[in-house]
């Protein structure tokens, strides 16, 4: 804890307290004071903090991060901007932390959807302003750790997509989050409700200069009855960038919830990925985090079976090289009315290097006695009899080695079903690997 | 083709092939037989250049070159083929991926140009239909997920696609039901040339009812201890091992 620069934070806060939206909603504004209050008085997460243990922000207490004070969308480079861009999804764009309209793609969407800033969100019509106070903080509380109660206090905007009962989205929905200028902390609130029987398939884009940075983005995500997300994070953000992003959900009963979490770039990155599972819910979380040089990755999951029958799938892959360092943990809470519950957890990370480190912590919590749990871990080098086997079939020990690395990322790769999303991860995971042997044309 | 002379090799220095004698021409079928840890695998293993074993003394002349020499990959481009007993999972990974690399590792060793893509599917899908295979197969990850049959047809339908001069099958037929050794079988049977010669590794005499060998042999703690015809494996199949084994002991 470190109360020195939560203080420095405070103090900036009376300033740009009336820049934030929302500051006439008496509702609001309580619950920014209060969670002000809580990280002036904690700070962001100590390593103390068992949740936090393997992670050690204070590189990020050192440093004071500003907000983006402009409503008007600054200059962005626009060939880099449409290489984050998804061509076949509707795009919403933010920049250092707020909604830029100019840049946004929504041609076509639905009208019964709302997909909105945040900002437009609290102020705009009598229709959704209601969903926000009745939304905001119920999938997470901001005394959960020190970036929520920041995150709660200070996000300058964010984005609002509500998806109604019954309806299914023809096309992807891409969040995207880029930062265009140094030293600046782009602190977004965003908010996701899949209605009954409703579909959605959601990327959530976060990239921006190569430049030191501060994204502390919070989502929370409410699925109804039966209804089916499918969420991606691809998560590439600058190699001198700071990333904390959280995603919270509440399944409903029957809810399915997929999410892809591709954890990228960062030179300190974490992800919080937590979800409360009703009855006979589904949910899948797949990951991949690949670190080298110095990058710092940290995937926490926290899977909450609360009734009974619930299905969780969790596979999670890291590949670290150089003095990289992963961190996977993993929680499954089975609670007392789950019975029945199915669940299996698995994280397999490959060391490239002698000096990489790989930090892998999964737990079972189980307070239900009939139940199918199970988890895995390895950390380990590449399979011998798997290079042998390439070799036998012609290919050099290099190649063999590169393809089988890149083939054990690859496995999550695959995973995705969105063509555009999917050409775009493959080729952020070829660039941070070697590639000699490797023919990307026949992939 | 092939000659091997004297040949000991050991693991972790405990002797396992202690002076093997083998001369294999162009064209011929033999059959390696013999108990469990006698060596056979071991013998595959390091024709088709495994790391982990010791070659103590001997040599292997695979067409007047040294193969003991050559890295495992420079074997297989040269055209000598292992057919795995257990065929490696590789998740991520395609059949077909891996298919055109390795046949474009051989033809850029050979100095030709890389395969035309129509075509090499045409070669691919020709050779698929001769497997009784789904086309399906060559899309899905490297043996993830299939079955014993199925992981023993696609080493075959590499074999059917590199066209290698020297097959090793180890193995072949362990784990497969009558109906997917027939299908091996007919798939081996196939590749049949008077330029192509095959080593068959195997415990049983059933793989041998579908792939008539020329020569069989019969290893035993080591060493070649009997040589013979096609008959030599019925006459195994009757009476087992024991009888070599004391003989050899003897």
């Amino acid at each position: 804890m470190n109360t020195a620069t939560a203080s420095r934070y405070t103090a900036e806060y009376q300033t740009l307290a009336p820049t934030l939206p929302g500051q006439t909603l008496p509702w609001l504004k309580q619950l920014r004071c209060r969670a002000l209050e809580k990280f002036s008085a904690h700070g962001f997460p100590s390593p103390r903090e068992e949740e936090w243990r393997y992670t050690n922000v204070s590189a990020i207490e050192k440093k004071l991060f500003s907000p983006s004070l402009s409503l008007t969308t600054p200059p962005v480079d626009k060939v880099w901007l449409k290489g984050c861009q998804l061509e076949d999804a509707w795009s919403v764009v933010l920049v250092n932390g707020r909604f830029s309209a100019e840049l946004s793609v929504l041609d076509g969407l639905p009208e019964a959807v709302s997909l909105m800033s945040m900002a437009d969100a609290l102020t705009a019509s009598p229709a959704i302003a209601p969903l926000v106070e009745k939304y905001l903080g119920q999938a997470v509380n901001y005394s959960e750790h020190g970036f929520i109660a920041f995150n709660t206090a200070w996000f300058t905007d964010g984005l609002l997509l509500h998806v109604p009962a019954g309806q299914v989205l023809a096309k992807p929905v891409q969040l995207l989050h880029v930062v265009t200028q140094a030293e600046t902390m782009a602190t977004t609130r965003t908010i996701i409700i899949v209605g009954e029987m409703a579909e959605a398939k959601v990327i959530e884009t976060f990239a921006g200069v190569d430049n030191s940075y501060l994204t502390a983005a919070v989502t929370e995500v409410f699925i109804d009855q039966n209804a089916d997300l499918t969420l991606y994070k691809m998560q590439s953000e600058s190699e001198k960038a700071y990333h904390f992003g959280g995603t919270y959900v509440k399944q409903g009963k029957d809810a399915r919830f997929t999410h892809h979490n591709f954890a990228l770039g960062g030179l300190l990155a974490r992800s919080d990925i937590l979800t409360d599972m009703d009855q006979a819910s589904e949910c899948e979380l797949n990951g991949l985090y690949l670190g080298v040089k110095r990058q710092h990755i940290d995937s926490h999951t926290r899977i909450n079976h609360l009734k009974p029958h619930a299905i969780s799938r969790e596979i999670y892959k890291g590949v670290l090289d150089d003095r990289a360092r992963g961190v996977f943990q993993g929680r499954v809470i089975v609670a007392e009315d789950a019975q029945k519950t199915d669940s299996q957890m698995n994280n397999r990370n490959l060391l490239l290097s002698d000096n990489a480190e790989a930090d892998t912590k999964p737990q079972l919590e189980i307070y239900a006695d009939d139940v199918k749990c199970g988890h895995g871990v390895t950390v380990g080098q590449l399979d011998e009899s798997s290079v042998f086997y390439l070799q036998s079939r012609c290919i050099d020990e290099e190649t063999a080695r590169n393809m089988l690395t890149f083939a054990f990322a690859n496995e999550m790769v695959d995973k995705i079903r969105i063509k555009s999303l999917h050409d775009k991860v493959l080729e952020q995971v070829l660039l941070r690997f070697p590639q000699e042997g490797i023919e990307k044309s026949w992939l | 083709m092939l000659s091997i002379k004297n040949l000991h090799v050991s693991i972790a220095d405990k002797p396992i092939l202690k002076g093997i004698n083998l001369q294999i021409n162009a064209g011929e079928i033999h059959a390696i037989m013999g108990p469990n840890g006698s060596g056979k695998s071991t013998l595959a293993h390091v024709l088709s250049g495994k790391s982990g074993y010791t070659v103590t003394e001997g040599s292997v002349t695979y067409n007047t070159k040294n193969l003991l020499a050559m890295e495992a990959e420079i074997r297989a481009r040269e055209g000598v083929f292992l057919a795995f007993q257990y065929p490696v999972e590789i998740p991520g990974v395609s059949n077909i991926y891996l298919l055109k690399a390795a046949l474009n590792s051989i033809r850029k060793y050979q100095g030709q140009p890389e395969v035309d893509a129509m075509d090499f599917l045409t070669l691919v899908k020709e050779k698929v239909r001769l497997l009784d295979m789904d086309e399906k197969f060559l899309y899905r990850a490297v043996n993830e997920g299939f079955s014993g049959g199925e992981k023993k047809r696609n080493e075959i339908l590499q074999m059917a696609i590199l066209e290698p001069k020297l097959c090793i099958m180890d193995e072949t037929d362990s784990g497969l039901d009558i109906d997917a050794l027939k299908v091996v079988a007919q798939g081996v049977n196939s590749l049949r040339s008077p330029e192509r010669s095959f080593i068959m590794v195997t415990h049983y005499q059933r793989l041998l009812d579908y792939i008539k060998p020329d020569f069989v042999h019969v290893l035993a703690n080591g060493q070649i201890v009997k040589s013979g015809g096609a008959d030599l494996a019925l006459e195994l199949e009757e009476k087992g091992y024991g009888w070599l084994e004391e003989q050899a002991a003897a």
